[in-house]
């Protein structure tokens, strides 16, 4: 941390938060609000007479409520900075009438009761997420009582109350009458692998932190009884398991079973658990003296105004989601942003170093190029087409339209990622996608078509995944019969209707759109995009008299080749049963509603 | 559209990969009817170096401004492809390749006559494309040499100080008045025991 407060090229604004972000890989503008700390950060000596002379008393942040501070303080003795701060909330007032105590008592002149906010305003090529997480709140399971006994804490109160630094100068002591319990219990999975009002997904770290805990309670205090009531105990990494075993060797019981309930127990402060211990089948129950809940880990609430401002994701867990969970597990979906530590999922100390490391290896790379290249898979509005209606910058997932209200729409080459959404949503032809313009995909769809038509399926397929699926099928050798003709875009997004349409008309018994599954798509959520799209068109058909079952929509990932080809003779399946009928029809009736505008190049 | 299209198409064996299953000479003559196709050429590894050098003289020889490689994926090798187009002096996104190596002679092993069909069908969905496809450029843009660090937990700490010892300038923004996170909370820190500041 010292370090940090060192670095010649580190400028460090506590207290600040970002208020905007705009521009685009290499070039983001950056706009944050640096909050008043009213104790000038470089002056201030820690001196602390600020402190005696505040008459106001809060609980503390830091020990988590455990004890008090003043309305000027410094958050823990070690502080990077240094330099106390005054919570102006807390404070009694700012003019000498009020007040005023702190500033007459700085014999250096460092308080400045009038100080504001500032804005500040700088460029930058990468910007790092972290974020971080928060401990879950046990209130919500009434069961343990979290809350209304006072001898039930949370582990991160556990930490505040062993450490030196702590309440009681790292005395372990029971809130209810300061006594030094005879017996712990711990109870893991506190709000995980649950559900409401917990999380479904392991919290990472609560299981190798209470064997911390039982470690430094048998270090310190070997005569106390300890138990821990866990489901399975996840001790993966490396150390890890040498660390339970000693845990085991030091006398610490571990019993399979999480209590469905605790109350008061038989003497005074103690608690009785109700468990089932899976292990020999029976209930039990034990008493003990304080009870630490494990609690797991949720992300930031201050999080999500980041991921907006950023444009991010969330995965279905809270936590911010990656370019790819697998290969680009630091890179944000969006170019020159990476994440690093907890923001994108629980992890120990470790684990968010490694990957705060290879994060800023990642920003590094990308910086020390000095320019970057991209494809030049943009878009191009023609100004005579666009009727300004903002379709296309309400689905683009990158933002990347310059708007102004009744002009044509501007794309961002810079920001624009190359899916395609936009020209496949815009109304008015008025996009043009390049390398995957609509005449070009036109021109596929009716080259795939110009004969023996009622023997094909077209497949348009994504890039990433489900085209991926294709070739690792073909890599397999898994075999599937030889009907249908692929049409690949970088997006499913990129599909427009009017290609659809067409192979409609042109015949074509079955169309499938494929692309990523929803977590996987690798233009954040233009793939939304195509599902409402091809709902869309289910209606349409419907409407038509046309069965929707010939437009298929499958999502496959890259891996699923054998998955791909059960797809396929799926398709081939359902082509063969559409009647010849049921095909002249459908050309008949497309060819009636088709404005003879809407055709061009091909 | 700057010029007249004229494709050059270039069928790949790929040994026995792809002539194995599909009758590479009977595509070869379909792709001959299509319109715009100045050449047609089959190569036994169209990827390898001298693959490369016969399309890129064919190029120069018949004035070719568009190409269709019918071969493997496009995701194996289209960069190849591309670059043979730059060195040859076309614009690299003057490629569409077909895929009947993984899309057809591959899942269609004992089918070679309908895998045949199915290639021809590919090679003229490509070329149909191609005749369509314009010269375009990369996109290349500045770096700002300076990162944002949101967050002054342990990660954006590590984080900051690696971009700063790299010699760039960063902004460490933190909400709290202090760093640390929550790891400035805890007492001692697992595997090593030790404390957390
Ligand atoms: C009870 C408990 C015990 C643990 N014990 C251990 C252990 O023994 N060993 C171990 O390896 N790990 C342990 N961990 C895990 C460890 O705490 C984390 O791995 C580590 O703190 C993660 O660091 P981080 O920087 O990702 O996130 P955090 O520590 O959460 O830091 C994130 C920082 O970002 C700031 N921030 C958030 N949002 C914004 C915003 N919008 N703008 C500006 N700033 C923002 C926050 O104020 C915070 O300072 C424990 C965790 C808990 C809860
Ligand atoms: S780390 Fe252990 S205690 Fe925490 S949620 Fe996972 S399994 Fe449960
Ligand atoms: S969707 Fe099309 S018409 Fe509408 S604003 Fe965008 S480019 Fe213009
Ligand atoms: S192609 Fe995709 S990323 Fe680019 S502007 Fe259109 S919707 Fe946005």
């Amino acid at each position: 941390m010292a370090d940090v407060g060192r670095h010649p090229n580190i400028e460090l604004l506590t207290l600040s938060e970002v208020k905007e972000v705009s521009g685009y890989v290499g070039n983001f503008k950056v706009k944050v609000i640096r909050h008043a700390r009213f104790v000038d950060e470089k002056e201030c000596t820690a001196c602390n007479e600020c402190v005696d002379v505040c008459p106001q008393l809060k609980p503390d942040e830091f020990n988590l409520g455990l004890t008090q501070r003043r309305a000027i303080y410094q958050p823990f003795p070690q502080a990077i900075p240094a330099a106390y701060v005054l919570n102006i909330d807390d404070c009694l007032g700012r003019n000498p009438i009020a007040c005023g105590k702190c500033a007459q008592a700085c014999e250096k002149n460092c308080i400045d009761l009038d100080a504001t906010d500032q804005e500040l305003e700088f460029e930058v090529g990468t910007i790092i997420a972290a974020t971080g997480m928060e401990p879950f709140d046990p209130i919500g399971i009434t069961e343990f009582g979290y809350g209304r006994f006072p001898n039930v804490l949370t582990a991160l109160e556990f930490e505040r109350l062993a450490s030196s630094g702590g309440p009681t100068g790292g005395q372990v002591h029971r809130f209810s009458d300061g006594r030094k319990p005879e017996s712990i219990a711990f109870i893991q999975c506190v709000g995980s692998r649950c559900q409401e009002p917990g999380n479904p997904y392991c919290g990472n770290i609560c299981c190798m932190n209470t064997i911390k805990d039982t470690l430094v309670i048998k270090d310190q205090w070997p005569d106390i009884d300890v138990k821990v009531f866990y489901i399975d105990l996840r001790a993966f990494g490396k150390g890890f398991e040498e660390m339970l075993q000693r845990s085991r060797t030091r006398g610490v019981k571990y019993i399979r079973g999480i209590p469905g309930e605790i109350e008061n127990g038989s003497r005074n402060g103690s608690l009785t658990l109700h468990v089932e211990n899976t292990e020999v089948g029976r209930l039990e129950k034990h008493d003990v003296e304080m009870v630490v809940l494990a609690t797991g880990v949720q992300p930031r609430a201050q999080a999500k105004d980041l991921q907006q401002l950023l444009s991010l994701q969330l995965h279905p867990d809270g936590f911010l989601l990656e370019a790819h969970p697998k290969l680009q597990p630091v890179d944000s979906p969006v170019r020159g942003i990476y994440y690093a530590g907890c923001a994108e999922g629980p992890k120990d100390i470790k684990e968010s170093v490694t990957q705060a490391s290879a994060a800023a290896g990642r920003a590094v790379r990308l910086m020390s190029q000095g320019s970057i290249t991209a494809e030049p898979y943009t878009v191009a509005v023609d100004t005579d087409k666009c009727k300004a209606c903002g379709m296309c910058l309400k689905v683009c997932p990158y933002n990347a339209f310059d708007w102004e209200k009744g002009a044509p729409a501007k794309p961002i080459e810079a920001l624009c990622a190359g899916c395609g959404t936009c020209a496949a949503e815009c109304r008015f032809d008025a996009i043009t996608s390049h390398q995957f313009t609509n005449e070009q995909l036109m021109a596929q769809t009716e080259t795939a078509l110009a004969d023996d038509s009622q023997n094909k399926t077209v497949v348009f397929a994504c890039n990433w995944c489900s085209y991926a699926a294709g070739d690792t099928a073909g890599v397999s050798r898994f075999q599937y019969p030889a009907n249908q003709v692929l049409i690949r875009t970088m997006c499913s997004g990129r599909v427009d209707e009017k290609f659809v349409l067409r192979a409609f008309e042109l015949g074509a018994p079955v169309v499938l759109v494929s692309g990523c599954h929803f977590v996987d798509c690798h233009y954040i959520d233009a793939n939304r995009h195509t599902q409402k799209r091809v709902e869309k068109l289910w209606d349409k058909l419907e409407t038509l008299g046309i069965r929707p079952e010939r437009l298929q929509l499958e999502w496959i990932s890259s891996a699923q080749g054998r998955r791909f080809a059960e797809v396929m003779e799926a398709v081939e399946k359902l082509r063969s049963e559409v009647t010849g009928k049921e095909i002249a029809y459908t050309k008949r009736i497309l060819k009636q509603i088709r404005k003879p505008k809407a055709r061009k190049g091909a | 559209m700057p010029d007249e299209p004229k494709v050059g198409l270039f069928i790949c064996h790929c040994g026995t990969n792809i002539a194995g299953t599909v009758d590479v000479q009977k595509v070869a003559e379909f792709a001959k009817t299509l319109e715009n196709v100045e050449h047609v050429a089959t190569s036994k590894y169209a990827c390898s170096d001298p693959g490369q050098k016969e399309i890129q003289q064919a190029i120069t020889e018949h004035s070719l401004n568009r190409i269709v490689v019918a071969a493997c994926t496009p995701r194996m090798h289209e960069p190849t492809f591309r670059a043979c187009l730059q060195q040859a002096g076309l614009s690299p996104f003057l490629l569409e390749m077909a895929n009947i190596r993984e899309g057809c002679s591959w899942v269609h092993l004992r089918e070679p006559q309908k895998a045949t069909r199915k290639a021809c069908d590919l090679v003229r969905m490509a070329v149909a494309k191609a005749r369509l496809l314009e010269p375009l450029t990369e996109r290349k843009f500045p770096v700002k040499q300076a990162a944002l660090v949101v967050g002054g937990g342990i990660a954006g700490i590590q984080a900051a100080l690696d971009i700063a010892d790299s010699g760039r300038k960063v902004h460490l923004v933190e909400k709290e008045p202090c760093l640390g996170g929550t790891m400035a909370q805890l007492n001692k820190t697992y595997p090593t025991m030790d404390c957390a500041i």
